[in-house]
């Protein structure tokens, strides 16, 4: 439904080369990208706020890249919600109806109805100056909705909300994603990608350099930018020889499943799939190592344990077994992974 | 309750700030002074000088209004287009504050006299804005102008383009964004600048001079009194006009606080 073929651009510093993008409807995808890196400008691209130096944008088949802003119907949802501040939430909401040829009670039935999705109906009345940033964000969604886009673009729409009204607006942009919008959300944080979206391409020089779906984005990386930027720590150079040995940083050997027979390239290993012990346990896992933990570091949900094994490796655990096994830092310990969790890319 | 001592350096700028607080009111302190309540009154009852206050603030309120309505979309053109001459149009604009009035009276003159093409073509309809209150209006919208558009295009610059690019995202014709976001969000700036241009117009003397003596507009007026009666009459005669002027701008500046606390 919404197509960008060869999109590209030059804005002083940073540029834009051959984008290519295609969303299908219904589709949440996330554009993952640096700060900086022109995610804003892709969708002030697809809005029209902004003409591309080459490239079409197509909606439904037909080319909107010259196509007046007010007639394109792809809303644009900024980071800083750009909420009208002489204006109150009911009227925020009403802006887009205002020319519509519809009855004033079924304007107001649908900012009820929008209102009430972004749980803001009793915010209606409201100035909108003395509102939190997670309620600026719901009038921004719900006034974007009630002007009935196909596809939605959000520009970093958790970003500056704490944790707590995170969780809750992911579950507004999934329950607006479900009712039949597209979505096209951009964003640096690949937590969002995981969390919310069907399709991930990620975005890097001013160029896509993966795109696909997210399991897949982020279970096969295709470079190491990617593996870092998708949250992949354990990425390493190694040389294949013999061809199911990885020697890592030219020293450590580690067991492989080389069954493209890579001479030479790049491994990963996801932390998840690392088992970490106090002692040597016995298991199908060919690759067991003693090392020094040398960080844990906690998180939400879980705790990232560094632990050196003549390479850092990065080995994620969740709190209950933190608690029960008691790792400490500068104690030893072992790690296990089998050969076949270690992805190879050539 | 602790307080902080006035150090050497405040009592200088408290001394020297209340030098010029004193050189401003006490020349108008003393003319009120000096006139008494009888004067006064019977001045307030002069129908020239009634006239003549009545024309002043009529004038320059319908030059304000009109020249307002291609100020106020040229200070919005100015905030958001860069063009290669901007800086020479801005300079341009701040030009009738810089050049004396008077020769400012002398172009405008120039620009309306029955021998130039405007001139001509308003005399082909019975029309001679040398005299008339259209040449005056021409002349207090020539000195004031500058004042409305600087704060016109500070006000339409300070309005975020975002704002503006997504109500036209939200399906807004530019029209309407001009007239519902650019213009709501600037128009504390604009009232500003309106009532800035209102009141230079009022007190403009140089420019109205030369292109109308007649009909006497009151800072003429006072001149007149001045040239042909001396200090003794001129006097309350700008006592009543003083008064005037700052009723309207009192009456005013509290209108338009009231819309912003409204609007707040």
């Amino acid at each position: 439904m919404l197509k960008l073929k060869d999109i590209s651009i030059k804005l002083g510093e940073f540029q834009l080369k051959n984008i290519n993008l295609e969303l299908n409807k219904g589709d949440y995808y996330v554009l993952l990208g640096k700060s900086g890196v022109g995610k804003t400008v892709l969708l002030e691209i697809i809005a029209g706020l902004i003409k591309p130096d080459s490239g079409k944008v197509f909606q439904n088949n037909l080319d909107i890249t010259r196509e007046k802003i007010q007639k394109r119907k792809v809303g644009i949802v900024f980071q800083d919600y750009s909420i009208f501040p002489h204006l109150t939430v009911k009227q925020n909401i009403a802006y887009p109806l205002k020319r519509k040829k519809i009855s004033n009670s079924d304007k107001d039935e649908l900012i009820n109805k929008y209102a009430s999705l972004a749980s803001i109906k009793h915010l209606l009345n409201r100035n909108t100056q003395n509102l939190s940033g997670g309620e600026l964000q719901r009038v921004a969604l719900a006034r974007m909705l009630v002007s009935n886009p196909n596809c939605l673009l959000l520009d970093e729409p958790l970003a500056s909300l704490d944790i707590q009204l995170k969780g809750g607006l992911r579950n507004l942009l999934r329950q607006i994603n479900q009712s039949g919008v597209t979505i096209l959300h951009v964003t640096h944080d690949y937590e969002e990608a995981i969390a919310l979206s069907n399709k991930v391409a990620v975005l890097h020089d001013g160029e896509i350099i993966q795109k696909g779906l997210t399991k897949e984005v982020f279970r096969k990386p295709a470079n190491e930018f990617v593996a870092n930027f998708t949250g992949i720590k354990n990425f390493f150079v190694a040389e294949f020889t013999p061809i199911n040995t990885a020697k890592i940083n030219g020293t450590l050997e580690i067991n492989v499943s080389n069954k493209d027979e890579i001479k030479k390239g790049k491994i990963i290993i996801r932390g998840e799939e690392i088992i970490i012990s106090n002692n040597r346990i016995e298991s199908s896992a060919t690759n067991n190592f003693k090392g020094k933990i040398k960080q844990i570091i906690p998180y939400l949900t879980n705790h990232e344990i560094i632990i050196d094994i003549g390479v850092d490796l990065s080995v994620v655990i969740s709190d209950e077994s933190l608690q029960k096994f008691k790792f400490k830092e500068k104690s030893e310990a072992w790690v296990s992974f089998k050969s076949t969790a270690i992805k190879i890319i050539p | 309750m602790y307080k902080n001592k006035l150090s050497n350096f405040d009592i200088v700028l408290l001394i020297l700030g209340g030098l010029i607080l004193l050189f401003i009111i006490s020349p108008l302190l003393s003319m009120f002074l000096a006139t008494t309540p009888l004067q006064l009154f019977e001045t307030s009852k002069d129908p020239e000088v009634l006239d003549s206050i009545w024309l002043t603030l009529r004038v320059s309120f319908l030059s304000t209004i009109f020249f307002a309505i291609g100020a106020i979309p040229l200070a919005y053109f100015l905030a958001r287009t860069k063009f290669k001459f901007k800086r020479l149009v801005n300079g341009i604009i701040d030009l009738p504050i810089v050049i004396p009035h008077s020769a400012a009276g002398i172009a405008i003159l120039g620009f309306i006299s029955r021998d130039s093409v405007l001139g001509k073509a308003a005399s082909s309809v019975g029309l001679n804005f040398v005299g008339h209150p259209v040449g005056i209006a021409l002349a207090m919208a020539f000195v004031s102008i500058p004042f409305l558009i600087n704060a016109a295009r500070d006000g339409f610059s300070n309005v975020p383009v975002k704002l503006e690019k997504t109500a036209l995202n939200l399906g807004a014709s530019p029209v309407r964004v001009f007239f519902t976001i650019s213009l709501p969000l600037a128009w504390k700036n604009i009232l500003s600048g309106l009532i800035m241009m209102f009141a230079r117009g009022l007190s403009e003397f140089g420019a109205v001079v030369i292109v109308a003596y007649h009909p006497m507009i009151t800072p003429i007026l006072i001149y007149e009194r001045f040239g042909a009666f001396g200090l003794k009459y001129a006097r309350p005669v700008s006592v009543v006009f003083i008064i005037v002027c700052l009723v309207f701008f009192i009456l005013l500046r509290t209108l338009s606080k009231e819309k912003e606390l409204n609007n707040a």
